[in-house]
């Protein structure tokens, strides 16, 4: 995928979450949200937050809600192994959440450490009540954007958008066996 | 080493004789019961029961949201540690309405006192300072709650308290443990309060 399509659709993502309100972008940095959270720092509407492990994201999302705002949080799929404790505070009180999750270990991955976590991603997710709404290709986005901020700002469930690699692209990402 | 002889019983009401003028988010087990004993689990108030290691961010989330409110994140040694790196997170954003009391009684008091990293050779104080927390206080006496409670009300946040506490017991208190609902009413009372 080129660059200009990732600052396409990435604008398109960006957009719309603050059409919706969203003012906190929690996220450790990943080539896939790059562009998202450059966004959020031009913006005066947002502000990105840089974490330092990703389960401090789901934790915002909660302290935001808490006061009535809006926070999402942005990862790579390895991080998502780190979230599943915190996972407890939003299934629990059922905060709204929404998880913006760019795949490593997926389509075309050729980085033997990134398979483990990312082919767990999923099953993580969902045993911590967490639905998992996939984006495989550009014709999905917009309707995964709706279904995913429907499902959580909306209906109050926790979400996350899974950017596979088969729609992000493996070879920006490094390429070869490094 | 200083004597350690502050009691954790009269930290809070001691930190905090007004507590409606704060949004409280704390840790689990001890800092839960002292900050829902002296306020009876009133509307401003969150406290976890397990997601250990939440407290300081979920507390950062409310304070970038909610910036004309003070809120107060109070948690243990034990909390805390899991999630350190938190720090560094706030120090980065530097929310000036946050606040962090670490109660630190050097042990793991809700599984048994197994000891912690912070009764040997672990100084929060200069962790937090490291983290680039720019207000750092530590305490271990009684007599020093008054000037505890003055650096809180100082100035501009973020700021990090270690009080260091006596390994005795937190207050007695009967918490709600239905979250969904201690959410909604946190959210209902945050939203009356802004509206009055």
């Amino acid at each position: 995928m080129s660059t200009s399509a990732r600052d396409d659709w990435s604008r398109k993502i960006f957009d719309r979450l603050v059409a919706e309100g969203v003012e906190l972008f929690g996220y450790v940095p990943d080539a896939g949200n790059k562009a998202i959270i450059e966004m959020a720092e031009e913006s005066n509407a947002t502000r990105p937050v840089l974490l330092t492990s990703e389960e401090e994201g789901i934790a915002i999302c909660a302290g935001a809600d808490l006061v009535g705002k809006r926070a999402v949080v942005c990862m790579q799929s390895s991080g998502v192994g780190n979230c599943p404790n915190f996972l407890a505070l939003i299934e629990g009180a059922k905060f709204p959440l929404l998880m913006i999750v760019t795949m490593r270990g997926d389509y075309g991955e050729q980085n033997p450490w990134q398979y483990p976590m990312g082919q767990a991603v999923q099953p993580v997710l969902e045993a911590m009540g967490v639905r998992c709404i996939r984006v495989e290709t550009e014709d999905d986005i917009e309707d995964a954007l709706d279904a995913a901020i429907g499902g959580s700002f909306k209906g109050g469930q926790a979400i996350a958008l899974i950017l596979t690699q088969r729609f992000l692209g493996a070879k920006p990402f490094g390429g070869g066996a490094n | 080493m200083a004597d350690i002889t502050l009691d954790r019983r009269e930290l809070i009401p001691a930190l905090f004789p007004n507590p409606d003028e704060y949004l409280f988010i704390t840790g689990l087990a001890g800092s839960a019961k002292d900050v829902c004993a002296h306020t009876g689990e009133s509307d401003n108030v969150f406290s976890m029961g397990g997601a250990m290691g939440s407290a300081v961010t979920t507390a950062l989330g409310a304070a970038l949201s909610a910036l004309d409110h003070q809120v107060a994140c109070v948690t243990g040694d034990g909390e805390l540690m899991m999630a350190i790196g938190s720090l560094a997170t706030v120090a980065s954003m530097a929310p000036a309405n946050l606040s962090i009391i670490c109660i630190d009684n050097g042990c793991h008091g809700e599984t048994g006192g197994q000891w912690g990293h912070t009764s040997r050779l672990t100084d929060l104080a200069k962790m937090a300072e490291g983290a680039g927390i720019p207000n750092v206080m530590t305490i271990s006496a009684g007599d020093q709650m008054a000037d505890a409670k003055a650096f809180l009300e100082a100035g501009q946040g973020p700021r990090f308290l270690w009080a260091r506490v006596m390994n005795t017991p937190p207050s007695k208190v009967a918490r709600n443990w239905d979250l969904i609902q201690r959410r909604q009413i946190f959210k209902a009372g945050f939203e009356a309060r802004k509206a009055g």
